[in-house]
């Protein structure tokens, strides 16, 4: 085998950090290949969901502007599925095509996951298109009925393509001896420790970000006096799933804090760039104000437990600590703001049964969108550059599992002129689809 | 044994994205080359209508492949992907192109739209093919080593076998698309539309078996291991048998059976896949990496297939419901030429 396998032992011998010219440029690749790909998953994520509840209150009802709705979004629903299935194929052919030796060494490791995620699309695709082709074709709950397996197979392909995350970033399922990866236990890195709070703290994001972005669009009709019952129960839904899920946020990343302070504290300390390990350890918000022991708070739910400092380790194994902080606290400022919006419509729409009336309610909803847009890219950037100098944590850098081709940077600019021009098609779309008069 | 269960889900990906992919590609082919756009509206409007439910699950059979090659066949996949990187990013970039340009026509507002997607689409459809063609080339005449990037980044696809299984992978989707349409148009109730696919069934039919029997002697000077394969024992019989299912598709589709011709046509590109596996066993990266060397240890395979036969219990029933709909009319859409609603 002239793949060489890496582990830890043959690591430290190794030039590490992530100053390689071509693995800078095939982590830029993924990482717009993925900013791309992410915020259309929200939509695959949350959208039936939503587009199914409007239609059972049509079978409750029989009021035909439910339909008209629900028919509505799931035809946008089916678009963003097909640039979602486009999008995320390109990341499949990049795992290959960028990382080749990660793939050999750990593809049959955590390869299940990606297997039982294909089987999901596969059912997501299958059921989308019966759903949205069967509108009047099959009897009303016979339609209804097939819309479900979409909503599922989108949490189960969450699942496993989170599972796959939450393993490189707390790896098991596997031992090293004499520096080669053996004894794949692929089950064990399945269900791996790092999963449940990134695959529910992903979950929850997929509806507050095409919650909001969703409920912008009706929030700017709303403004313009498009005040009917259409306009009214768009907008009354996506805000409620997206108010549930925002405050709910707020406790999982928490949790998602605690279990990265437990399992990657040289990341947790990214989050702040701590230099020393210390007692007490402050939080600096907006790199300016300065709130004492509020990281070890964070951390440990203990204003003296001790946070470990990046100088725990040798600075190559360190994560790049700039880019990791802002965005960190972009996500955490961002996520409380969407969490606050979120309580103010739930409160007023609980106790007053009406919505808001300040126009300032509404502006701020159609800001929600995008910047639940900024949070989702942040928490991923925490996420992933907190990783570095790793893509298996602890045990293959990710200069170790990048492609020996060259010329990196012809592909990468090639790319990204493909994508511009695929959010160019995609707005000029979603504009189209929103001028179009409804149809019952 | 394991290796064999897995090295099987491969061919099924692989067949089944030969046959239903390709044929979405094909389509676009037809879409490419209808003529303008008042000319070509009717051949058009019967490619979006027949594509629109079924060419998304269609495609999940690539990710079939590539997801149990990398957890099977690890090296395989790495291997593969970074020695064939060029054809492969070309591909890759071919079905962003693709899907969007597709998904997108059917919103247009004016023919000037409807033009622009639609080249877009259709040229992406003939090339998409045409580079995992090369790619498949490049493995089958033995030109990618194991190891990342250790092969010729250019040869190992711009080469003769490649070029001959890159135009084969144009020509039978094309030929499978046009069966396809005939059926769909007759079920449509569109006399003109029947008579133009069946032309083109007809002519794509004869012109993929000539290509395909000239292409062995491409392979007996580029490729000589795979000839032989292909000419002795299992491969031959494959050969044979896609030689005869090619042959009855084009008597059904010339007695207009187009229902039975669908299911043999599908056979005739199934065959040949399978008769390339054949041909290169055991090897899986010829002429060195053996499908036992490649094989990932027992424990992921046997995962992968408790993964892949859980997984089927759920696919293979909706995927029946899906296609029963889809041929029974059921999703069918309103039939209109592709220009009719820029022209009321």
């Amino acid at each position: 085998m002239t793949f060489t396998v890496f582990a830890q032992q043959v690591v430290e011998t190794l030039p590490g950090g992530g100053s390689n010219p071509d693995t800078v440029l095939a982590r830029q690749m993924q990482a717009l290949s993925l900013a791309v790909h992410i915020p259309i998953v929200c939509f695959g994520i949350a959208f039936p969901a939503m587009f199914l509840f409007v239609e059972g209150l049509h079978l409750r009802t029989g009021n035909p502007t439910y339909k008209a709705l629900a028919k509505r979004w799931s035809k946008v629903a089916l678009i963003l599925f097909a640039v979602g299935v486009v999008t995320g194929t390109i990341l499949s052919f990049e795992f290959g095509l960028l990382w080749p030796e990660f793939m050999a060494t750990f593809g049959e490791v955590f390869g299940i996951a990606f297997g039982l995620e294909g089987i999901s699309f596969f059912v997501e695709a299958i059921f989308i298109a019966i759903y949205v082709y069967g509108w009047d074709r099959l009897s009303p709950r016979a339609h209804f009925l097939t819309g479900v397996p979409v909503v599922i197979s989108g949490f189960a392909g969450s699942f496993n393509v989170i599972a796959v995350n939450g393993w490189m970033n707390n790896p098991e399922g596997f031992d090293v001896v004499n520096g080669k990866v053996v004894n794949p236990q692929p089950w064990d890195a399945l269900i791996n420790t790092n999963m449940w709070h990134e695959l529910i703290h992903m979950y929850l994001a997929g509806y507050i970000v095409s919650g909001f972005i969703v409920a912008g669009v009706y929030a700017y009709a709303w403004l313009r006096g498009k005040r009917d019952h259409y306009h009214r129960t768009a907008l009354v839904v996506t805000l409620a799933f997206a108010s549930l899920a925002a405050p709910v946020q707020v406790v999982v990343g928490d949790w998602a804090g605690r279990t990265v302070a437990e399992h990657q504290p040289v990341k947790l300390a990214a989050f702040e760039g701590l230099q020393e390990t210390q007692a007490g350890a402050p939080f600096t918000l907006l790199g300016i104000v300065e709130i004492p022991k509020m990281l070890s708070i964070l951390a440990y739910h203990d204003p003296n437990a001790t946070v470990t400092g990046l100088d725990s380790v040798p600075a190559d194994d360190r994560p790049p600590v700039g880019i990791v902080r802002v965005a960190f606290q972009t996500m955490v400022m961002i996520g409380s703001g969407l969490a606050l919006l979120g309580t103010v419509f739930f409160v007023t729409w609980l106790r007053r049964h009406r919505l808001p009336r300040s126009p300032w309610f509404y502006r701020a909803v159609m800001a929600a969108g995008p910047l639940a847009f900024v949070a989702l890219i942040s928490g991923w950037i925490v996420t992933e550059v907190g990783r570095q100098p790793w893509i298996v944590y602890g045990y293959m850098r990710t200069t170790q599992a990048v492609t020996s081709v060259d010329y990196l940077e012809i592909g990468y600019a090639f790319l990204i002129v493909v994508y511009i021009g695929l959010a160019a098609a995609v707005y000029w779309l979603l504009r189209r689809l929103t001028r179009r008069p409804e149809v019952t | 044994m394991l290796d064999d269960v897995c090295l099987g889900f491969v061919l099924l990906g692989i067949t089944a994205y030969a046959v239903f992919g390709s044929a979405d590609f094909g389509a676009g082919f037809w879409d490419l080359t209808a003529g303008g756009a008042r000319r070509g509206a009717r051949l058009r409007g019967m490619v979006q209508r027949s594509m629109s439910p079924v060419w998304e699950a269609n495609h999940v059979w690539l990710i079939f492949v590539l997801v149990i090659l990398w957890t099977a066949f690890p090296t395989v996949f790495g291997s593969i992907f970074s020695t064939l990187s060029i054809p492969l990013f070309l591909a890759a970039v071919g079905i962003i192109f693709r899907g969007t340009a597709f998904a997108l026509r059917g919103q247009a507002a004016t023919i000037n739209e409807a033009r622009v997607l639609g080249a877009v689409f259709a040229l992406s459809s003939v090339l998409i093919p045409f580079f995992l063609g090369a790619a498949i080339g490049g493995v089958a005449s033995g030109r990618v080593p194991v190891g990342n990037a250790t092969g010729d980044l250019v040869s190992s696809w711009l080469n003769p076998t490649s070029a001959l299984i890159g135009v084969v992978g144009v020509l039978s989707g094309a030929y499978l698309a046009a069966v396809y349409l005939a059926g769909d148009s007759e079920r449509a109730g569109l006399p003109d539309l029947v008579r133009a696919f069946r032309a083109r069934a007809l002519g794509m039919g004869v012109a993929t078996g000539a290509v395909a029997l000239a292409g062995l002697l491409v392979l007996r000077s580029d490729a000589r291991d795979l000839y032989d394969g292909l000419t002795s024992g299992g491969g031959l019989a494959m050969v044979l048998v896609s030689g005869a299912a090619g042959v009855a598709t084009l008597a059904l589709v010339y007695r207009e059976r187009y229902g039975l011709a669908r299911f043999s046509a599908a056979a005739a590109v199934a065959a040949i896949v399978v008769g390339w596996v054949l041909a290169q066993s055991p090897y899986v990266l010829p002429p060195a990496l053996t499908l036992a060397e490649a094989a990932a240890s027992d424990a992921t395979l046997s995962a992968v297939v408790i993964g892949v036969a859980a997984g089927m219990v759920i696919l293979v029933p909706s995927l029946w419901w899906l296609y029963r709909l889809v041929l029974q009319g059921r999703l069918d859409q309103e039939y209109e030429p592709l220009d009719q609603r820029f022209h009321p």
